[in-house]
């Protein structure tokens, strides 16, 4: 049919890491400057690291599509969304749009808390693209959405967070591009806030806009998008409907069962495997409900390290929220001194998670920063069972995240 | 209905730009009402939450006039043609302030809307022309002043209180004013563009500014007639471009008297004409970094 709204043929970003990127100081640039008078054999600059952090992505999207885009932290989603609003310009490829763009990658871009809420949403509309008239004439629609009619004259510094992200979000919703582009601005708010909005999203998907939403949050990419496209280390690695993009992205997230790392870079120690372990030693990902888990971390040293915490968290797939996370250290436990290979365990004697998926990160911490950091290394399927006795199968939806010890007491006359 | 107009839409491209790149003046119209709202959101914060709120834009000036009356006029005596003192540094003080305001904003403008650089796109150079605009009304108000004290002197002489001294009325040249003002707003524009810009990069030219305006006023006719400055180093003088806009601004505020010297003043608008052009340019050719570096 028609041309396509959005063309994205071979698109990369490359960004140079290392000393220019930060204290980006004259002093320095004619220290190096000097440097480079001295030393004419260049030796490999290790402060000129190259980065891509979008390698050759190409994919169209049609009038009215709403496309969701997903992938793990650092995948290049927002870098994507950057270089489609002009933000960022692209290293390679072309990007062609035909249309408006409004980005929204942050609500409440340019709020200013002196400003009052009044003065806030026309800036705001402003800075999103909307015209003066514009916003005059939806202002009370606004007003209204966001519930804070009382504070209008209030300068927003004085707003609860919740107020501040409600107006901020309220003026947002009522943009009216042909091409919106939206950056996980939906995690904020209260529960019932998020709803509203993603009622919102919906409304403007269904008027036959073009949208682009990048999320973690799984159940509001398969609520809203038809398609998705799941990003990996900057590459496009999946393109098509959003219930199999989905399922190869967490499908992926299972890695093969060794990483087996060697050293990638100069930190002094690295994480080089981690298991989830089944009574002492078998080695898998499913687990039941009350069974006991242990998570082994394999790592090397370069040098003697003073000081060697470990850390893990869980997180939710589907809704991507941190289910609980802890570090060696605040038990008081580290190791001291170490050197060379060698291996950590943190044990679960008793996992109370409703069945789910899960996703593990691990870290290997110094001090006062971070030697290592595995971003959902190790996905854990916590399987449903009748784990009460009672034929009642506990679920995500009903029964929440954590399975509390607990007891019903049902005597009345106690 | 919607897939009919956005058909009509022209095409963009989004590619790694190559070459020099010029003004995009269709696309700076487009977003003039952004350009506005930024202005408006500048003064409107500038006196929120102050005691005093607007009278600051009046005690600036008021308070130099007295400074520079004191020091210039009564204790260095300098040669002032007849005309009262406070007259001479007040229609200096006016472009002055406008420069020095414009320049100390606009400069930090690009770093202190970091989140907007980062999250969004427009042209950015509405940022520094915004944050310009925005130190305008200021100077507004010292025009103001300016005309109350010229008419103070007049109702003075029309009650026979005072002797019209030389220099005090409405002359022709005032017409010229907006003239000046435009020069001077120009000046700041170009240093602006330059300064912004190279701050995103280097965090120095923050340390810069002040330190560097500090020096402008001292080598700039604001306290003392440019006239004090021996005739054959005048036009190494007038280099400095703020010798053209303040001489010009008084001529055409205190009359025939205060005739700016014209070559010099030529050589200084050749100055802010080059300034002007290469900072544009250089401010084009660095903005697709900004994002990224700042």
């Amino acid at each position: 049919m028609s041309d396509p709204v959005i063309s994205v043929a071979g698109i990369g970003k490359e960004y140079v890491l290392g000393v220019s990127m930060s204290g980006n100081m004259l002093r320095e640039q004619i220290a190096s400057g000097v440097r480079k008078i001295f030393q004419r054999v260049e030796r490999p600059n290790r402060q000129q690291q190259r980065f891509w952090a979008l390698k050759d992505v190409s994919f169209r999207v049609d009038q009215g599509e709403v496309v969701g885009v997903i992938g793990h932290n650092g995948a290049g989603k927002s870098t994507l969304l950057k270089v489609l609003s002009e933000i960022t310009e692209p290293s390679t490829g072309e990007i062609r749009v035909r249309g408006r763009i409004a980005s929204l990658l942050e609500v409440g871009t340019g709020f200013h808390p002196e400003l009052s809420g009044r003065e806030n949403i026309y800036l705001n509309g402003a800075i999103l693209g909307m015209t003066r008239s514009e916003i005059s004439r939806k202002f009370d629609e606004i007003v209204a959405f966001s519930g804070v009619e009382r504070f209008l004259e209030t300068p927003v510094k004085r707003f609860s967070s919740g107020m501040y992200v409600r107006l901020a979000f309220s003026v947002a919703a009522h943009l009216e591009p042909e091409i919106l582009v939206i950056d996980e601005v939906l995690a904020v708010g209260d529960l019932e806030f998020q709803k509203r909005c993603l009622g919102k999203m919906g409304d403007v998907a269904r008027s036959g806009r073009t949208v682009l939403f990048v999320s973690h949050n799984m159940t509001a990419i398969h609520d809203l998008c038809e398609r998705s496209l799941l990003l990996n280390h900057g590459e496009l690695v999946a393109d098509g409907a959003t219930g199999d993009v989905i399922n190869g992205y967490l499908s992926g997230l299972n890695t093969d069962a060794s990483i087996k790392r060697k050293v990638s870079n100069d930190a002094d120690a690295w994480v080089t495997d981690v298991r989830l372990i089944y009574e002492g030693s078998e080695s898998r990902q499913g687990f039941k409900m009350g069974q006991s888990l242990c998570v082994e971390i394999s790592y090397e040293t370069k040098k003697k390290v003073e000081h060697l915490g470990f850390g893990i968290s869980i997180e939710d797939c589907i809704q991507s929220t941190r289910v609980f996370a802890s570090v060696s250290s605040i038990h008081g436990i580290q190791l001291e001194n170490v050197e060379g290979e060698g291996r950590a365990r943190v044990c679960f004697p008793d996992l109370k998670l409703v069945p789910g998926r899960y996703m593990v990160t691990i870290t290997l911490n110094a001090k006062s920063f971070q030697y290592d950091r595995l971003e959902g290394v190790r996905i854990l399927d916590v399987l449903g069972q009748d784990e009460l006795g009672t034929g009642w199968v506990l679920s995500r939806q009903r029964n929440g995240v954590v399975w509390l010890n607990h007891e019903w007491l049902l005597d009345g006359r106690q | 209905m919607s897939s009919a107009e956005t058909t009509e839409m022209p095409e963009r491209i989004i590619r790694p730009k190559t070459g020099l790149i010029g003004v995009n003046f269709r696309e700076l119209w487009r977003f003039r009402e952004l350009f506005f709202f930024l202005s408006w959101r500048d003064v409107l914060i500038r006196y929120k939450q102050t005691a005093l709120g607007v009278l600051w834009v009046i005690l600036q000036p008021l308070t130099s006039v007295v400074v520079f009356t004191v020091i210039f006029g009564k204790m260095a005596n300098l040669d002032s043609h007849g005309t009262p003192y406070p007259l001479i540094t007040l229609a200096a003080l006016i472009p002055w302030q406008m420069f020095s305001n414009a320049v100390g904003a606009s400069s930090l403008s690009l770093i202190s809307s970091a989140n907007l650089v980062t999250k969004i796109y427009f042209p950015r150079l509405i940022i520094p022309l915004s944050s310009t605009l925005g130190t305008l009304v200021d100077s507004l108000v010292g025009i103001l002043l300016l005309f109350v004290f010229i008419f103070g002197y007049l109702f003075g002489r029309e009650f026979g209180l005072i002797e019209v001294p030389v220099g005090v009325g409405l002359h022709w040249q005032l017409v010229l004013m907006p003239i000046f003002f435009a020069y001077a707003l120009l000046a700041a524009i170009a240093c602006g563009l330059w300064f912004s810009a190279l701050n995103v990069q280097y965090r120095d030219v923050k340390y810069v500014i002040p330190f560097m305006l500090r020096i402008a006023m001292l080598v700039s006719p604001v306290g003392y007639l440019s006239s004090e400055i021996p005739e054959n180093y005048r036009l190494l003088y007038s280099i400095n471009p703020l010798v053209g806009v303040i001489d010009g601004f008084r001529w055409s505020v205190l009359g025939s008297e205060f005739q700016p010297y014209w070559p010099g003043f030529c050589l200084g608008a050749t100055v802010v004409l080059f300034f002007l052009v290469t900072g544009v340019m250089f401010f084009r050719n660095t903005e697709r970094k900004f994002a990224d570096i700042i």
